[in-house]
């Protein structure tokens, strides 16, 4: 134990601790100040006159707000979906099978969404959308932000997917293929259920991902379709009342709340 | 290759790769699919679109012109008709590429200690820390950009505490200026520097660390002969993250800079939107894809070279 004690000391440095501090406090400070006047009761947006629930109340009954919450979800659950399904098998196709020709290509087309800038990305599908629509006459409606949203929430739920496959041990599968299960067999009854924490961590952050989304949804949104990120965008350049922090604690508290169940299945799986 | 026929169970075994190969691609078609139609295809389409003329309510006319990319550095005079330099936009890429650079630098500084000190906890420790990292880096950056705006403005809580205190009279003002940009930047890529630097830091082998002591190494020694050399691919793979979306910048400098310090992420926006010229914000994209090109080349270029010893 002494050993142990002079190693730890031995890694210290002089003052990191104190800037780990400071780094902290810049990437909460801002959030916990704004959850806190989320709960303030008066009408004041920087004097906190008491505690109360009165904004969430406002922000309730607000028609903007829901309908936002609806489109939002709308588009969320769909983009998730289709991009989780195409992640999932695209993931299989990709991992522990011999190289096959283009599979490199594969990969990139597939990350291609991370590399590129997020603001390049919805000028261009803007573009692609507006073409559509003059050359074809096809306008997919909400349809457009859930295209969008597909594509880049791929990559994000591919990579825990592939990383989870990789881990996975093909012993199991193996055996089942000597006890002459099919392979539908096989896949069903022992890969897809070893896969299903990859999944589910692949699913939450896609789904984050689509219903954090400012930029791409911003430039390729049509009239009416305002989802929660545009109507804070719409607020904020109005005189501001604390309703904007009941909304946007909300919408914090659905982050983290997804982000903590995929870190807690990826933790889980390590151990 | 090999001329002697193949016995019967290397042929089904090699039907059976095809099969499987067949299988691999056949899966990953879906994935490949949307992503080609509707995330390859647009950046084609905004490459052919920079060489066409805008259209007056925004859309393109189709017919062949440069003038995107010489609009990009010149413009015309409307009586002579001569090109005149113009380096309103290059002002805008050189003051988004020093945003960019000074931001990752400030991450660097802040996050390096950071990721060591992270990476030096006790194991049980270290979980709880990389998930107080990773809420930040996932959490919605419309939101944690507002929640700056309400810290710094003229009324908000820094400028209220200080006048409470009487340590000013009157509001310092930092919204709309350059220090609200950076400090936006600075606080929403933070977590993509600390992240990879701690992935980084965590594998290291800290019996090093004590081999340098043991030859009577000073702390700084250590760390400058030993931890920051190890550390190297963490620390270029964070400045690139941070870098990278920095420089594409959107969210924090529309909000915190109220359309006064133009990055290029709004001057690309601004041509798709009120300034209806669609092939320049096409050419001004490319031209920012190009630096992303640069950037990930040396990257790949430091990825694939020796590793140095200090």
């Amino acid at each position: 134990m002494a050993d142990l004690s002079k190693t730890l000391d031995l890694k210290r440095q002089a003052g990191f601790g104190t800037i780990a501090i400071i780094c902290l406090i810049i990437l909460y400070a801002p959030i916990l100040v704004l959850m806190l006047f989320s709960f303030n009761s008066g009408s004041q947006i920087t004097k906190f006159e008491g505690l109360g629930l009165s904004w969430y109340a406002t922000a309730f009954q607000n028609q903007e707000f829901y309908s936002a919450t609806k489109n939002t979800l709308i588009i969320s659950f769909t983009a998730t979906i289709f991009s989780t399904i195409a992640a999932v098998l695209a993931a299989i196709g990709t991992t522990r099978v011999k190289p096959w020709p283009g599979m490199s290509w594969a990969f990139m087309i597939i990350n291609l969404p991370l590399m590129v800038p997020e603001i390049i990305t919805a000028v261009a599908t803007l573009s692609f959308f507006a073409l559509i629509a003059g050359a074809f006459g096809l306008n997919f409606g909400i349809g457009n932000i859930i295209i969008a949203h597909t594509v880049f929430c791929i990559p994000f739920a591919y990579m825990p997917i592939k990383a989870r496959l990789e881990d996975m041990d093909l012993t199991l599968e193996n055996a089942a293929s000597d006890l002459y299960a099919t392979p539908w067999q096989a896949f069903k009854r022992i890969t897809l259920p070893l896969l299903m924490p990859g999944i589910a961590s692949g699913t939450a952050l896609a789904f984050i991902v689509s219903f954090d989304d400012f930029t791409i949804t911003q430039l390729v949104a049509g009239p009416g379709q305002t989802t929660l990120p545009l109507f804070i965008w719409n607020q904020i350049r109005r005189p501001m009342t604390p309703e904007i922090n009941a909304i946007s604690t909300i919408l914090l508290m659905v982050s983290i709340l997804f982000i903590s169940v995929s870190f807690i299945i990826s933790k889980s799986r390590k151990s | 290759m090999m001329d002697a026929p193949l016995s019967p169970a290397a042929l089904v075994a090699a039907e059976n790769d095809k099969a499987v190969s067949r299988r691999s691609r056949f899966l990953t078609l879906p994935a490949l699919a949307i992503v080609f139609v509707f995330g390859v295809l647009p950046l084609v389409l905004i490459c052919i679109y920079s060489f066409l003329k805008p259209y007056q309510n925004g859309g393109v006319l189709w017919q062949f012109s440069t003038d995107a990319y010489l609009n990009f550095l010149f413009q015309r005079d409307i009586f002579d008709d001569t090109l005149q330099f113009a380096p309103d936009f290059l002002i805008i890429y050189g003051r988004s590429i020093w945003y960019a650079l000074f931001t990752t630098v400030v991450c660097l500084l802040l996050g390096f200690p950071t990721a060591y000190f992270m990476a030096t906890r006790p194991p049980e420790q270290r979980n709880w820390w990389v998930l107080l990292i990773t809420i930040p880096f996932w959490s919605n950056l419309l939101v944690r950009t507002v929640a700056i705006m309400f810290i710094i403005r003229d009324e908000g809580l820094i400028n209220d505490a200080l006048i409470y205190f009487h340590i000013i009279d009157k509001p310092i003002v930092m919204l709309y200026t350059d220090f609200a940009i950076i400090l936006g930047l600075l606080y929403s890529f933070l977590p993509f520097m600390i992240l990879p630097l701690y992935s980084s830091l965590e594998k290291m082998d800290f019996r090093l660390v004590e081999a340098g002591y043991d030859l009577y190494a000073s702390r700084w020694q250590v760390l400058k002969r030993i931890i920051i050399p190890l550390a190297k691919p963490g620390i270029v793979a964070g400045s690139l993250l941070v870098f990278i979306p920095a420089l594409g910048a959107y969210v924090p400098p529309l909000i915190l800079g109220g359309g006064r310090h133009l990055m290029i992420g709004d001057l690309i926006a601004q041509q798709f939107g009120s300034g209806r010229n669609w092939p320049l914000g096409s050419a001004q994209a490319l031209i920012l894809m190009a630096a992303v090109l640069v950037a990930l080349y040396f990257y790949s270029r430091n990825e694939a070279g020796p590793v140095k010893h200090g």
